[in-house]
C-alpha cells in the first residue's frame, strides 16, 4: 500500500499552521490553532485507513472492496471531542474578554512578582541582607 | 467468576455517568443530588474493592468485551492487579473529597443557591478516571482522558473569577496540546500496526521497525508526560492548581497526574518493554525529583509549595518505571497508592487552614499549633508521611524504590538513588519550613502589600465545620493505615509488577487465548 501523499501534505500544513497559532498569546488565535491542529490529525487518521474503497456496509460491498471503517469511527469520536473542547475554549475566551477587555493569556502572578523583583534588583523575602545568607529559621532571629 | 466480572467491570465507568445524568436532571434539588452522588461513588468503592480481591485471589486479570464485540474489533475493559489497585485508591479518595466539598458547600451557605453543575461534573470526572484505568484500548484510553479533562476544565474554572480564568487558560491550552500529541500517536500507531488494542499491540509492535517504534514511544511519552507533570513538561501545574478551591485541587493533585503515571507504566511495560527510552526516563525522573523539590523549597505559599512537592514526587514513580525491574515497578505501584492518599490529604488540610486563617501564605500564617491543635495534628501526620519519616508508608515506598535502584547497580541507578535521598531530605526541609512558619512561630508583621496569598475561601474565621474535618481525618487514618497494611499491599504490588513484566496474563486474557468466550 502506498500512502496518499496529498492527504499527508494537507495534514502536515494544517498541523504546522495549528502549532504556529498555538504559540500566540491571544486565546482566540490559540482556539483557531486547536481547530486546525485537530483537523490535521483527523486527516492523519484518514491516511491511516489505507486505500479508499466502498462504504463499509454489509451487503453493499464485499470485504475486499470496503474501506477500513475503524479509523473513520475514531475520527468521528475525535471530531466530537474537539468540538466540545473548542466550545469550552470559546466560552473561556469570552469570559476572559468580559473580565479584562482582552483575551490574552496572562502571566502567572508569581512569575510577575519574580520579574518585578528582578527588575528592582530585590532579593527574596527570606534572604537576610546582614548575614548574606538565606535564613529560613526566622523563629531564631527576633 | 467471569459472570461477576461482566457486571462489575463496567460499573465504575457506567454508574457515575448514569448518576451524572440523574443529578443534572435533578439540578434544582441539591439534597437529592447529594444523595445520588454519594451513593454512586460508595457503590464504586465497593465494586473496586471486590474487583481487587477478585483479581488478586483469582487468575489476576479479567476482561470484558463491551457490547459483545470481540476484542480485536471492539473495546475491551480490562482489570488486572495494577488497574484495580489504582481504582480502589482513587475511588476512596474521590468519595472522601466529595464528602468534604459537600460539607464545605453547606457551611458556606450554598444551600439556597447551589452550583447545580458541580455534582454532574464531579461524577463525570470519576467516570473518566475509572475509564482510563480500565481501558484495554488506546483510543478508549484517549476518550477516558478527554472525559476527565473536560470535567477538570469545568471544575477548575467554576465560578469564572479572574484568577480561575487565568489559571484555567494555561491548564486548558496545555492539556489540549497533550491530547493532540496523544491523538497523533494513536493515528501513527494505527498506521504502523493496524490496531489500537493494547494487548494486540504488544504482540504486533515487535515487528515494527525500531526507529518507528522509537517515534511512537516518544510521542506517547510526551503526551502522558504532560499529563503526569514530568519535569520539562510540568511548568503548567504549579501555575494552575493553587487557584482552584481546596477540594478541587485535592482531587486533581491526587488523581489526574496519577492517571498520567498509570498510562506511562502501561506503555512502558505492555507496549514497549525494554524500550530505548528507558535511559531517557531515568534522567527525566532525576530532573523531576530534584527540580520539583527545589521549586518547593523556594515557595512561600503552602498551596504552591505542595504543588511543587507533587511534581517532585512524580519523579519517584517515573524512577521505578524507568528501572524496569520487578522491584522498581513494585515500588512505583506502591508509591502511587501511597502518594494519591497523602497528597490529597495535605491539600484538604490546607483547605481547612485557609478557611481557619484566611490565607495560605506563610508570611501571614503563624502559631497555628497553639490556636488549633487538631489542624496541626491533621497536617503533621500526612506531612511526615510525605517526607518519608521511618514508620510511615512514604518511607517504605521510598525504601523499596531505593533498594530496587541499588539492586540494578548501574552508575545511573546509583545517581538516581542519591537524587532520591536528597529529594527526600529536601521534602523534609520544605515541610519543616511550613511547620515552623505556619504552625510554630508567632505570625510576622506583613513586610509588604503582596502578602494576600492565593486565598479562595469564601468564609473566613468561622468555626471549622465537622463535615470537612471528618473526611480529612478519615483520609489521614487511611494514610496511616497504608503503613499498617504495607506488607499485604507490597504483596499486591509485587504480584502486579510480576504480571506487568510477564505480559502474557494481560494479552491472553484480553485476546481470549486461554479463557473461552462464555455464553456467546
Amino acid at each position: 500500500m502506498s500512502p496518499n501523499v496529498t492527504l499527508i501534505v494537507v495534514s502536515g500544513v494544517l498541523v504546522a499552521c495549528g502549532v504556529a497559532l498555538l504559540l500566540e498569546r491571544t486565546l482566540t488565535r490559540v482556539l483557531v490553532g486547536v481547530v486546525l491542529l485537530g483537523n490535521g490529525i483527523n486527516i492523519l487518521f484518514l491516511v491511516a485507513s489505507g486505500r479508499p474503497g466502498l462504504a463499509p456496509i454489509l451487503g453493499k460491498a464485499t470485504a475486499e472492496t470496503m474501506s477500513d471503517p475503524l479509523p473513520q469511527a475514531m475520527v468521528l469520536t475525535a471530531i466530537v471531542i474537539t468540538l466540545g473542547m473548542v466550545a469550552f475554549v470559546l466560552a473561556l475566551a469570552y469570559r476572559s474578554w468580559q473580565i479584562d477587555g482582552h483575551d490574552e493569556v496572562q502571566d502567572d502572578v508569581e512569575d510577575r512578582r519574580i520579574v518585578r523583583r528582578a527588575e528592582l534588583d530585590e532579593t527574596s523575602a527570606s534572604y537576610d541582607d546582614d548575614t548574606r545568607e538565606t535564613s529560613e529559621e526566622e523563629g531564631t532571629s527576633p | 467468576m467471569t459472570e461477576w466480572a461482566r457486571v462489575l467491570l463496567p460499573l465504575p465507568v457506567v454508574l457515575p455517568l448514569f448518576a451524572a445524568g440523574l443529578t443534572l436532571a435533578l439540578a434544582r434539588r441539591p439534597r437529592a443530588q447529594r444523595t445520588i452522588s454519594v451513593t454512586a461513588l460508595s457503590v464504586v468503592v465497593v465494586a473496586a474493592v471486590t474487583m481487587l480481591v477478585m483479581t488478586d485471589h483469582g487468575s489476576g486479570t479479567y476482561s470484558v468485551d463491551v457490547g459483545g464485540w470481540p476484542a480485536k474489533l471492539g473495546i475491551p475493559l480490562v482489570a488486572d492487579r495494577l488497574s484495580t489497585l489504582m481504582l480502589v485508591v482513587s475511588s476512596v479518595v474521590t468519595l472522601a473529597v466529595l464528602l468534604y466539598s459537600l460539607a464545605q458547600g453547606v457551611a458556606d451557605g450554598e444551600e439556597g443557591t447551589p452550583v447545580s453543575i458541580y455534582h454532574p461534573t464531579y461524577l463525570v470526572l470519576s467516570a473518566g478516571v475509572s475509564n482510563a484505568f480500565l481501558s484495554g484500548d488506546l483510543f478508549n484510553l484517549y476518550v477516558g482522558f478527554e472525559i476527565l479533562l473536560a470535567a477538570s476544565y469545568i471544575l477548575l474554572t467554576l465560578g469564572g473569577t479572574k484568577a480561575r480564568v487565568r489559571a484555567g487558560t494555561t491548564y486548558v491550552v496545555v492539556s489540549l496540546l497533550s491530547s493532540m500529541v496523544f491523538l497523533t500517536a494513536i493515528a501513527l500507531i494505527y498506521m504502523a500496526t493496524g490496531t489500537v488494542n493494547m494487548a494486540e499491540l504488544s504482540l504486533r509492535l515487535r515487528d515494527v521497525d525500531p526507529d518507528v517504534q522509537l517515534v511512537l514511544h516518544l510521542l506517547l511519552l510526551v503526551g502522558f508526560g504532560i499529563k503526569a507533570a514530568v519535569f520539562p513538561l510540568s511548568a503548567w501545574l504549579p501555575d494552575s492548581y493553587p487557584t482552584a478551591p481546596a477540594p478541587v485541587t485535592a482531587v486533581f493533585a491526587g488523581l489526574l497526574t496519577k492517571v498520567g503515571v498509570y498510562a506511562i507504566i502501561r506503555t512502558e511495560t505492555l507496549l514497549f518493554p525494554g524500550g530505548q527510552a528507558s535511559q531517557l526516563l531515568l534522567w527525566v525522573a532525576l530532573a523531576t525529583m530534584v527540580v520539583g523539590i527545589l521549586g518547593a523549597v523556594a515557595q512561600s505559599d503552602v498551596k504552591r509549595l505542595l504543588s511543587f512537592t507533587l511534581v517532585s514526587h512524580i519523579g519517584y514513580m517515573v524512577f521505578g518505571v524507568a528501572l524496569g525491574t520487578a522491584g522498581g515497578l513494585s515500588g512505583a505501584v506502591f508509591y502511587v497508592a501511597h502518594h494519591i492518599t497523602v497528597q490529597t490529604t495535605l491539600f484538604l488540610v490546607t483547605g481547612l487552614i485557609e478557611r481557619y486563617a484566611g490565607s495560605t501564605s506563610l508570611d501571614a500564617l503563624g502559631s497555628l499549633a497553639k490556636r488549633t491543635p487538631l489542624l496541626a495534628v491533621l497536617f503533621f501526620v500526612p506531612a511526615m508521611n510525605l517526607a518519608g519519616i521511618p514508620p510511615f508508608s512514604g518511607f517504605l515506598g521510598k525504601l523499596g524504590l531505593l533498594q530496587a535502584g541499588v539492586d540494578v547497580g548501574t552508575w545511573q541507578a546509583y545517581v538516581l538513588v542519591a537524587g532520591g535521598v536528597v529529594t527526600s531530605l529536601l521534602t523534609l526541609y520544605a515541610i519543616a519550613k511550613v511547620w515552623n512558619r505556619a504552625f510554630w512561630q508567632e505570625p510576622q508583621t506583613e513586610p509588604s502589600g503582596e502578602v494576600g496569598g492565593l486565598a479562595t475561601a469564601t468564609r473566613v474565621g468561622t468555626r471549622t465545620p465537622l463535615g470537612m474535618v471528618v473526611p480529612t481525618a478519615a483520609l489521614v487514618v487511611v494514610g496511616v493505615g497504608i503503613t499498617v497494611i504495607a506488607g499485604p499491599l507490597f504483596g499486591i504490588s509485587d504480584r502486579a509488577a510480576q504480571d506487568l513484566l510477564d505480559r502474557t496474563p494481560y494479552t491472553s486474557t484480553v485476546l481470549h487465548d486461554r479463557v473461552p468466550e462464555v455464553g456467546e
